[in-house]
Parts: C-alpha cells; sequence; structure tokens
C-alpha cells in the first residue's frame, strides 16, 4: 500500500453573495497516494477549482481538514504554510493572465529561488534557471524573453518550471491545458507525465476534458455542482460509469470515427442553483432517472465495489 | 558541466538582451509630435533651471533693484524688458523655472507617494481599509485645492517647502484614485495568486509585482498633475502665500505686474506666457504618455 501524501476531508467553501450561501464546494472527501495522480472533472462552475486552491489555501475554506503528509494545513500559522507551500505547487490555466508581464523568465525563476531561499548565491540560482528551463524543453536563448514574446505552450512552460522552481512533492493542475491548442496539450502533458517519473510528484489534475484524465490519471472524481458524485480508478469509471451524469459526460467524448454512431445521452432540463441548495439530489433536474426520493434527500457516497464510490439513490436500480 | 560553462557568458552576452520597456515606450512616443515638442520644452526648461545659479548672479541680476533703469519696453538689451524696480524680466523669468519645475515635481512626487501607498492597500485589502482611506479620500477631494493650499500654507507659514506640501497634499486624492482603480484590476490576475502560492508574502507581491504593474495610469497622472501643481503654485504665490517675494516664482511676477497691466503689460504677458507654455507641455507630454502606454493603441 503506497503512502497517503494528500488527504481531504469533508471541505467545504461557501461564498457569500447578494443571494445567498453558494455553496461551490460541499463536503468533499478524498485521498491521493504518493506518485500518483487524481483527476477531478465536471463542468464550469461545479467547483473543482475552488477545491483545487483551497488545498493550496489560496482560498481559505468553510471547514474541513486537509492532511498533507499527515500534518492539517488548515491548523497552521503563517509561516509554518510558508514551509509547506514548497511542497504543493499549482499550475494555472490561463498560461497568458498566470505570468507577470514585466518579468522575464529569468526574472520570474531566478526571484522565485531567491525569496524562497532555495537556492542562494547568484551563480547557484543562474544554474538552477537554466536547469529547470531544460527540465521543461525551454531554449537557453529564451532566458530572458517575456512573456508576450513567447507563445501559449512555452508560456505554460514556464509555469511549469515556476512549480518546479520550488521543489514540490505535490502539484494541482488547474486545466492546464485547456487554453492550449491541441497539438500542444499533447507536448504539455506528455511533459508533465515525464515529470511526474523522474521526480516522483503527485498530481491532482482538474480539467473538463474527459479524453485528458483518461490518459493521464490514476482515479477520477466526478464533481457536480460542489459534490463528488462518482469516484472509481480510471479504468473502472471508464468501462463501468454508475452515475447518470458520469454516464452523460462519457457518452460525450467524441469518437474519432466517421459513420460511428452510438447512443448519447443528452441532458436535458435546467441545472440546479449552487446558492442555497435544498437538501436533494443536486442532478435531479437533469436526471432522467428522477423520482420523488431524488428530490427529497441528498445521496451520500457509496462504495459500490472496491475504489469505486457512487453518489446516486437509485444505484443498482437503473 | 556542459551549463556551468556557458551560463555566465549567456547572460552577460549581448545576444539574448531583454527588451528595454523604456525604449519601446519612447519609440511609441516618437511617433507623436506634440508629445515630443512638449518634451523637447520641458528637457530645455529643465537644463534652464539647472544652470540657471550658474549663468545668473542672483544678488544682482536677479533681485537687484537698479531704480535707473525701471519700466524698460522691450528692447535689444532687454528683450522682454524690465520691471518697476529696474530688473530684467527675460532673466527673471528664466530663472523662475527652476521654483515652477521644483515645485511642480516636488509636491506631485510628495502627492504620489502618499497615494500610491494609500491607493494600494485600499485596492489590494478590500473591505474596512478601503472603506476608510476611500471616505477620507471623498473628504480630501471635497475641498478646493486652492482654499485646501490657503489654508495648508496659512497655517505653516509661507515657504517654498510649505508650498510644495500644500499642493502635495491637495494632488494625493487623484492618485488614491487611480491607484486602487488599476490596483484592482491587476490583484485578480492569476499571476498574483502564483505567486502567492509561491509562498511570497503580501508585501513583496503588491511593491514588485502589482506596483509596477499598474505605472503606466500613474506616469501619465504624474506628468498631468505636475502641470496643475505648476498652476496651483503660481496662484499661490501671486495670492502671496508661495515662493518668498524677492523670488522670481511666474505667479509673484504676475502680481508685481498686475498694478501696471495698463501701461506696461509686458510685466505679465511674459510669467504668463511661461506658464502657458510649461503646462502646455506637460499635458502635451501626458496626453502622448498615455497613448504610449497604452497597450491597445500601440501601432
Amino acid at each position: 500500500m503506497a503512502e497517503t501524501i494528500l488527504e481531504v476531508r469533508n471541505l467545504k467553501k461557501y461564498f457569500k453573495t447578494a443571494r445567498g450561501m453558494l455553496h461551490a464546494v460541499d463536503d468533499v472527501s478524498f485521498s491521493i497516494e504518493k506518485g500518483h495522480t487524481l483527476g477531478i472533472v465536471g463542468e464550469s462552475g461545479c467547483g473543482k477549482t475552488t477545491t483545487g486552491r483551497c488545498i493550496l489555501r489560496l482560498v481559505e475554506p468553510t471547514s474541513g481538514e486537509i492532511y498533507f503528509e499527515g500534518k492539517d494545513i488548515l491548523s497552521l500559522n503563517r509561516s509554518e504554510m510558508k514551509s509547506i507551500r514548497k511542497d504543493m505547487q499549482i499550475i494555472f490555466q490561463d498560461p497568458f493572465s498566470s505570468l507577470d508581464p514585466r518579468y522575464t523568465i529569468n526574472q520570474a525563476l531566478s526571484e522565485t529561488l531567491r525569496v524562497n531561499r532555495i537556492r542562494t548565491g547568484k551563480k547557484a540560482i543562474e544554474d538552477r534557471v537554466l536547469e529547470l528551463m531544460e527540465t521543461v524543453g525551454l531554449a537557453e536563448r529564451l532566458i530572458n524573453t517575456y512573456p508576450h514574446e513567447l507563445d501559449g505552450g512555452r508560456r505554460q512552460r514556464i509555469g511549469i518550471a515556476r512549480a518546479l522552481a520550488m521543489e514540490p512533492k505535490f502539484i494541482v493542475c488547474d486545466e492546464p491545458v485547456s487554453a492550449l491548442d491541441v497539438s500542444i496539450q499533447a507536448q504539455i502533458l506528455n511533459l508533465l507525465e515525464d515529470l511526474q517519473e523522474k521526480l516522483g510528484l503527485s498530481y491532482i489534475f482538474i480539467t473538463h476534458d474527459l479524453a485528458v484524465v483518461n490518459h493521464f490519471a490514476d482515479e477520477i472524481a466526478v464533481m457536480y455542482l460542489g459534490q463528488i458524485v462518482e469516484k472509481a480508478p480510471t479504468e473502472e469509471l471508464f468501462d463501468n460509469p454508475v452515475h447518470p451524469y458520469t454516464r452523460a459526460l462519457l457518452s460525450a467524448i467524441p469518437i474519432p470515427e466517421v459513420m460511428e454512431n452510438r447512443p448519447q445521452t443528452l441532458l436535458t432540463g435546467e441545472i440546479s442553483s449552487p446558492i442555497n441548495p435544498g437538501n436533494e439530489c443536486r442532478f435531479a433536474k437533469r436526471c432522467r432517472f428522477a423520482c420523488e426520493g431524488c428530490r427529497q434527500h441528498c445521496p451520500e457516497l457509496v462504495q459500490i465495489k472496491p475504489g469505486h464510490f457512487v453518489a446516486c439513490s437509485r444505484t443498482g436500480e437503473v | 558541466m556542459k551549463k556551468a560553462e556557458t551560463s555566465p557568458v549567456l547572460l552577460t552576452s549581448k545576444k539574448y538582451v531583454k527588451q528595454s520597456q523604456i525604449r519601446i515606450i519612447l519609440h511609441n512616443l516618437r511617433k507623436n509630435t506634440g508629445a515630443m515638442i512638449g518634451l523637447g520644452i520641458i528637457l530645455s526648461l529643465i537644463i534652464v533651471s539647472c544652470l540657471s545659479d550658474i549663468i545668473f548672479d542672483y544678488d544682482t541680476e536677479i533681485a537687484g533693484i537698479n531704480i535707473a533703469d525701471k519700466l524698460i519696453r522691450p528692447c535689444r538689451e532687454h528683450i522682454f524688458g524690465t520691471d518697476d524696480l529696474g530688473r530684467d524680466i527675460f532673466k527673471r523669468v528664466l530663472y523662475g523655472a527652476k521654483y515652477s519645475l521644483g515645485v511642480g515635481f516636488a509636491a506631485t512626487m510628495i502627492g504620489m507617494f502618499i497615494g500610491v501607498i494609500f491607493g494600494s492597500i485600499a485596492g489590494y485589502y478590500c473591505g474596512l481599509a478601503e472603506d476608510i482611506i476611500m471616505r477620507c479620500n471623498d473628504v480630501l477631494s471635497a475641498v478646493p485645492s486652492i482654499l485646501m493650499g490657503i489654508v495648508i500654507v496659512s497655517a505653516l507659514g509661507a515657504s517654498t517647502f510649505n508650498l510644495m506640501l500644500a499642493i502635495g497634499i491637495t494632488s494625493v486624492p487623484q492618485f488614491v484614485r487611480i491607484t486602487r482603480a488599476a490596483v484592482l484590476s491587476v490583484r485578480n490576475q492569476e499571476y498574483v495568486e502564483a505567486l502567492k502560492a509561491t509562498g511570497m508574502s503580501e508585501a513583496r507581491i503588491i511593491a514588485f509585482h502589482i506596483i509596477p504593474n499598474c505605472m503606466s495610469p500613474i506616469i501619465v497622472q504624474i506628468t498631468l498633475r505636475i502641470a496643475s501643481a505648476i498652476i496651483a503654485a503660481s496662484s499661490l504665490s501671486f495670492l502671496g502665500l508661495g515662493v518668498p517675494v524677492p523670488a522670481p516664482e511666474w505667479g509673484s511676477m504676475l502680481n508685481l505686474g498686475r498694478q501696471y497691466v495698463r501701461t506696461a503689460s509686458y510685466l505679465t504677458i511674459f510669467p504668463g506666457l511661461a506658464i502657458l507654455i510649461t503646462v502646455l507641455a506637460f499635458n502635451l507630454l501626458g496626453d502622448g504618455l498615455r497613448d504610449a502606454l497604452d497597450p491597445k493603441l500601440r501601432k
């Protein structure tokens, strides 16, 4: 049994809005083993990104516990948090806004190294910057270029290099490829995979693209309106999806074959509001199988097979 | 091993030099004739103010009284004429550039310094701090700036430093507002979050990442504020609340010439023109900079 690097228990994040409490993340629990990847998928606004940010405490969670290597990071103060931040990093979705436009690659990376005292001394910092650039596949000649002179893929590589500069054990990848061209997506994904192998990193891979996680993740959690509705090892989830929402998502993956016809599950109905949700299955309004019972209580995540969890009250019936 | 050998060469060699931001801005500015004229005027005024103490002897040529030569019309010897105490107006106008520019720059710097600090605090930390700063700011900007200047100068006494302080304080609200607006837009960029994730302190993020990215509107505001600071300084000097009298501040020269407006208008025309041209130059430069610094208007 591999060591658990991160464990999240009952994580909740509510935002105050004019119309009430917005339940962005509502009672989410999962854990990740060292060197493994957890994919979090779901549509826009389902709380995947907020979950990622809560783990790094870029957003303060409303309640819940987050254990990183056995330490409850929500109870840490500023300076303790600073030392643990070295081990946890994040790669952002938009490489165009996640880099300071006034810093060259060299300035950005060496600042990170210097401020956190990962390397000291001009020479050591410079060597490390070049080493990082090589690790992420950036040519040496780009060292003094500004982000606006580079394309999206290269910028994303800088973002990755910046995360790696901290020498982390765990990285939250927040849709790292969704802003990129498909050909560059593959390059970045391969890079992330190589890095995982080489440096023994663990990832949380947040995306709305199931094809991407299929290739990448060991385990997948499907989120819908702030809750995990299904969680299973990747193969199991793809072979045997149980939750109606997961099935709909999987059937939406395009198949690159002409004349290939297959039944598609189209979702109809309106998305329930994440503001002050009632005690009901949040997917009920869009679910073909919804019955009275679904509207009366919110289903819990139940294990149906080893490692396969589903939150649906009609599991087995449909 | 290979890297250790190449890297020192790499960073010092000219091959990979980074593009200078200033050069890009200057390049954009060069296309704007008005701004270049403004820049030229400002640069020559700066040179004149730096050299004025070397060229002119303050005690005899600028402030020295020579009744025999009083109220000479513009002629070859005194191209702007002389005033009622026989002092050469041309020399006094040139010498006065020092006061106007000095007060304008210094007052604006005071205003900018205070304004940027409070503005970035208000923009970065929303909530109570922002409310307090912005409401105080509203109160401050509700008082007419000349009135404010008069109050501060009469409370502290008329001197060049107090004049700078008074005008500086009256330009604080503008800077607070502009900085806050700029910080608000930069603060939510993902790179700020990325820097937080790398464990950088908030003070460092504000000082080295947020404020530099807010500089364009602040720079434009500086040039435009210098223009209005020069007007304010001249107005206060005109009222006798600015630079003390024998000094040839343009505003106080206007005041001295006031009683001769009908008979010897050159006493007021030339200092007035000096104010006009200087302010115009700063406004031209400010407008040009606004365009040069705005990435949307480039090309």
